[in-house]
């Protein structure tokens, strides 16, 4: 279900998320924004394929959510790590490096 | 993955979509006042920092689209989506719908139904364990299955070794006298060892022992759960304790599992032992020796069938001098070996065979209607699917549209059908000829069902697939285009075959039943040899010790017996309305057990080895004037013939033939029964009656007095000839009977045409059953030709209109259609032709009387056949005439 237009590498989505909350409670265009700055403007995230992955990742039990007040006091949904999340990225994290160093080495010896 | 939390999570946007959505929606709008929020926090003016935010967010409702359609409630969203768009598809065709879903449910049903009547009898293993080692053993009379002596089971018994035991078994009907009425209960004299060969125990008590079965042994019964129940209030303290049973006192020594059935005596509910005399073997004028037993067997484990049949065969062809035979006995044409169950089912299995083949059909024509109509309904639907496509819907979300479609189709149609074959099967149980064995076992058979509803599905699912996808891949386009099907050749040639074969199937089905119910006519037009018609027949018994021989006057008790019935039928003769009466020991028609009927004949000079089977008949002065069965020569019998004057006797003009060809029968003598009885002299000569049944030209008989028979029979039929109506005198003819002695029960009160019209139930049963399938082939075929034509007529309205426009006239367009749908008609029956000629010859079987190639019997169906498929044509055909060529031309 992921929109071609997203630039997020596939498969990587659930772990940039993760990754996001592990800092702190956050809503939905935040995790936008702080993927789009974190990543100096190399991945954009649209707002569908974001709530796609949000709804998956909270019915997986990785994510609570719940409704409260944002700074300049507006009503907004702020999702959390929750203890399978955080577990979930850990394996997400440590299979990443493992095989984007993998990669690196192969490209190494490819030069 | 959390479990819990995707079903609760699903469930609660499944039931509360419109908070769902308000929350979704709420979160994007959120999400855009943030981005907007953020742009002009980085300065932007106002409206660049919305446009800015509305860059970001996109399109909201493909979003929206994004995020509702993950998850599995969605699924189930959009699948119940296409049920309810299903169901109103469905309720705006009601024609369609209701002929399809009928259809389905009467193909499903019938077949279920038949299905689940024949399976006890002719698949389902007998419910005994290990019953495919139970075999039923037959001495035999000219190739045919007749009963065997006590003698031939004595020594079966002592030289094979292929069984593990081997038992015997003959009808016993005990009178019981409770506070009402004097009740006749069916049961069975059985030797030691049945219960062990059929591998049943009883629940309560214990099973018969060899100790029981010895003359002059214990008198004991076996009860039958049922009966203990009815009779006896379920008591266990019954075990022990004697009951009386036709005067004699019985001990109860066990009862049987609720579970157990009896499949060689449905109605049993009793059961002792026989208690035959071993040593009363050497004198063969003895009960021990005469032919009046069943015999069942079962094999030692591992002996194969074939094995322990050329054992037996090999004891008959080589008698032992310690084990001497009599004539009838001699087992010179060797013995027939069968397994329980084949032999249980031999008699039915052509007919239903016969009936399995026909629903076959039936279920045949059903899918073939059911491809039909739905072949029929995507071609007026090639233009919606194609909008459909055109508006962006995936080849698989019409595809997903459409097997739900089927599948509500099917479902409605298996519901129904579920409905239809409970009918059915209660139907086909009130129905079913008292020969049908295990009726009771008879239940809904749910694999036939799952059968007969997948393939109906498949078919119904196939059928709307199939055109579809190939209309998907290449014709999405081009289907809109042309919204009148000028291309559908192809489709509607698979109609017009389709349409060929329900006429071909119809067919078939209607020749089978045209023959059978022509053999009917024939069968109950065939003369029985005497007057059925006001002729009321009773069955009364004489039970008591009065009626024994064995008290200490020789021949007292017969003299009673004589005695009871003599006064009882003079009581009968009394009842105002009354014209004639008598009785017999043997009743024509009646389902009077062949054992008690048959009797070996030896006429004087005949070799002591020859013998004829003939119905012996002891009867009462003037049984044959009240039967109205007519005198050929010589006198009937009258009261002259009493115990002590000569013995004499009438023949059947059948046996008369056959032994005196010149006609010089009267005045020769025979003997009927054991051998050391006096001759009988022959004083006359009556005509032939069909005793078994009507269809059966068994009739060599031997009428005597019953005063000089050599015993005398307990169990006799009164006949009563009336003046009106013979049902009537039913009550009278009772009480008149009781008045004489009130304990004596009188059983099968029928009038002689019911009688008569009871032993053709089986032949009637299987007429009924192809005579109702005949009728809905009809109809489904009808249905079938009306649906092709009417579409076609459709299809070609702009042919039509034009022709019309030329000046064809109304008639020529009648004769047009009309032609269409004839030739189709002509082309299936041609088909049927040949289907029904290999048909007919399965049939010929059950057919009585009547050539299976009876030419009035075929046209009349072809000329049925043909008016009804005109008269489906004449609908269309007239919508056809009725097409205005000016609205045709305007619309062109």
């Amino acid at each position: 279900m992921s929109d071609p237009s997203t630039d997020v590498i596939q498969g990587t989505m659930d772990m940039l998320i993760l990754n996001t909350l592990s800092l702190e409670p956050m809503h939905g265009f935040g995790i936008a924004r702080r993927v789009e700055q974190v990543s100096r403007g190399v991945f954009k995230i649209n707002p569908g394929s974001l709530l796609t992955a949000l709804k998956r990742l909270e019915r997986a039990g990785w994510l609570d959510s719940e409704w409260r007040q944002t700074d300049n006091s507006r009503r907004a949904r702020y999702y959390s790590l929750t203890r399978a999340g955080k577990k979930q990225l850990e394996i997400e994290t440590a299979d990443w490096t493992r095989r984007a160093a993998a990669i690196a080495r192969l490209l190494r010896q490819e030069a | 993955m959390s479990f819990p939390r995707q079903l609760t999570r699903g469930l609660r946007d499944l039931f509360r979509p419109t908070a769902r959505t308000r929350e979704l929606d709420e979160e994007l709008q959120q999400f855009y006042d943030e981005a907007a929020a953020d742009a002009s926090s980085r300065g932007l003016a106002p409206d660049e920092a919305r446009r800015a935010a509305q860059r970001q967010l996109g399109n909201p409702s493909a979003a929206r689209e994004q995020v509702r359609s993950f998850g599995w409630e969605n699924t189930l969203r959009e699948a119940l989506a296409d049920l309810r768009f299903a169901t109103r598809h469905l309720r705006s065709n009601p024609g369609f719908a209701t002929v399809a879903a009928l259809t389905l449910a009467l193909g499903i049903g019938a077949a279920t139904a038949i299905f689940s009547a024949v399976y006890p009898v002719l698949f389902q293993p007998l419910p005994y364990p290990h019953a495919g080692r139970i075999l039923t053993v037959w001495n035999t009379y000219q190739g045919q299955r007749f009963e065997a002596a006590f003698g031939t089971f004595r020594e079966l018994q002592q030289r094979s070794r292929s069984f593990d035991a081997m038992a015997i078994f003959e009808p016993w009907q005990p009178a019981l006298v409770t506070a009402t009425q004097p009740e006749r209960l069916q049961g069975q004299a059985v030797s030691a060892g049945f219960f062990h060969v059929l591998g049943v125990a009883p629940a309560l008590g214990r099973d018969f022992l060899p100790a029981d079965d010895l003359v002059n042994g214990p008198a004991v019964v076996i009860l039958s759960d049922r009966l203990w129940r009815r009779q006896f209030h379920a008591d266990p303290a019954l075990l022990g304790r004697s009951i009386k049973l036709s005067d004699t006192n019985f001990t109860v020594i066990g009862v049987l599992p609720a579970s157990f059935e009896d499949v060689l005596a449905p109605s049993a509910e009793i059961w002792t032992t026989a208690q035959y005399d071993p040593s009363k073997l050497t004198a063969f004028n003895t009960w021990a020796w005469g032919d009046h037993l069943r015999i069942i067997a079962r094999l030692l484990p591992g002996v194969p069938r074939a094995q322990a049949a050329d054992e037996l065969n090999a004891i008959a062809r080589t008698p032992w001098p310690q084990f001497p035979r009599p004539r009838w006995a001699s087992l010179r044409q060797g013995l027939i070996v069968d397994s329980l169950q084949h032999d249980l089912a031999h008699t039915v299995q052509p007919a239903l065979l016969a009936i399995l083949g026909a629903v076959f059909l039936v279920l045949a024509i059903a899918c073939v209607n059911v491809l039909n109509l739905v072949l029929a309904r995507s071609a007026q639907r090639r233009g919606e699917f194609s909008m459909r496509g055109a508006l962006g819907a995936s080849r698989l979300r019409i595809l997903r549209q459409l097997v739900t479609e089927s599948l509500l189709l099917a479902f409605l149609g298996g519901s129904l059908g579920i409905a239809f074959a409970l009918a059915g099967i209660r139907a086909l149980v009130a129905l079913s000829p008292p020969a049908m064995p295990r009726l009771n076992a008879v239940a809904f058979h749910p694999a036939a069902f799952l059968f007969a509803f997948s393939l109906t599905a498949l078919v119904g699912l196939i059928a709307g697939l199939v055109p579809t996808l190939h209309l998907t891949r290449h014709h999405l386009q081009s289907g809109l285009r042309q919204t009148s099907a000028r291309a559908s050749r192809g489709r509607s040639f698979a109609r017009r075959a389709l349409v060929v074969s329900e006429v071909a199937l119809a067919l078939v089905l209607l020749v089978s039943a045209g023959l059978l119910l022509h053999s009917m006519k024939r069968l109950l037009a065939v003369d029985p040899g005497f007057e059925p018609s006001h002729l009321l027949t009773l069955q009364v018994q004489s039970f008591g010790h009065r009626f024994d021989d064995s008290s200490p006057s020789p021949g007292a008790g017969s003299r009673a017996r004589w005695q009871f019935f003599r006064q009882a039928l003079d009581a009968v003769r009394q009842v105002p309305g009354v014209d004639q009466a008598a009785f017999t020991s043997l009743l024509p028609l009646s389902d009077a057990p062949q054992v008690e009927a048959v009797y070996g004949a030896r006429f004087e000079g005949d070799p002591p080895q020859a013998g004829r089977n003939v119905f012996r008949y002891a009867v009462s002065p003037g049984y044959c004037q009240a039967m109205s069965i007519p005198l050929r020569a010589g006198r009937f019998l009258d009261d002259r013939d009493t115990a002590d004057a000569p013995h004499v006797a009438l023949i059947s003009e059948s046996l008369a033939r056959a032994r005196f060809p010149h006609g010089d029968a009267l005045g020769k003598r025979l003997k009927v029964g054991p051998d050391n009885q006096p001759w009988f002299t022959i004083i006359g000569v009556v005509g032939n009656v069909r005793q078994t049944s009507l269809a059966l030209d068994e009739s060599a008989a031997v009428y005597i007095p019953a005063q000089q028979s050599w015993f005398a029979d307990s169990t006799l039929s009164f006949i009563v000839r009336t003046r009106g109506d013979a049902a009537a005198l039913a009550p009278a003819a009772q009480h008149a009977i009781w008045s004489i002695d009130p304990t004596q029960p009188i059983v099968r009160v029928l009038t002689m045409n019911r009688m008569r019209d009871r032993g053709e139930s089986e032949r009637r049963f299987v007429l009924t059953l192809f005579e109702t399938f005949g009728l809905v082939a009809l109809l489904l075929a009808a249905v079938g030709i009306y649906g092709v034509l009417s579409g076609s007529v459709v299809e070609r309205h702009r042919e039509i209109g034009v022709r019309a426009a030329l000046g064809a006239t109304r008639r020529q367009l009648l004769t047009l259609v009309l032609g269409d749908g004839m030739r189709l008609t002509a082309i299936g029956m041609a088909i049927g032709l040949l289907g029904a000629l290999a048909a007919s010859q399965a049939l010929a079987a059950l057919l009585y009387g009547t050539s299976r190639l009876d030419p009035a019997t075929w046209i009349a169906v072809l000329a049925l056949l043909a008016l009804v498929a005109a008269l489906a044509c004449l609908l269309p055909a007239w919508r056809a005439a009725r097409i205005n060529p000016a609205t045709t031309l305007r619309a062109e």
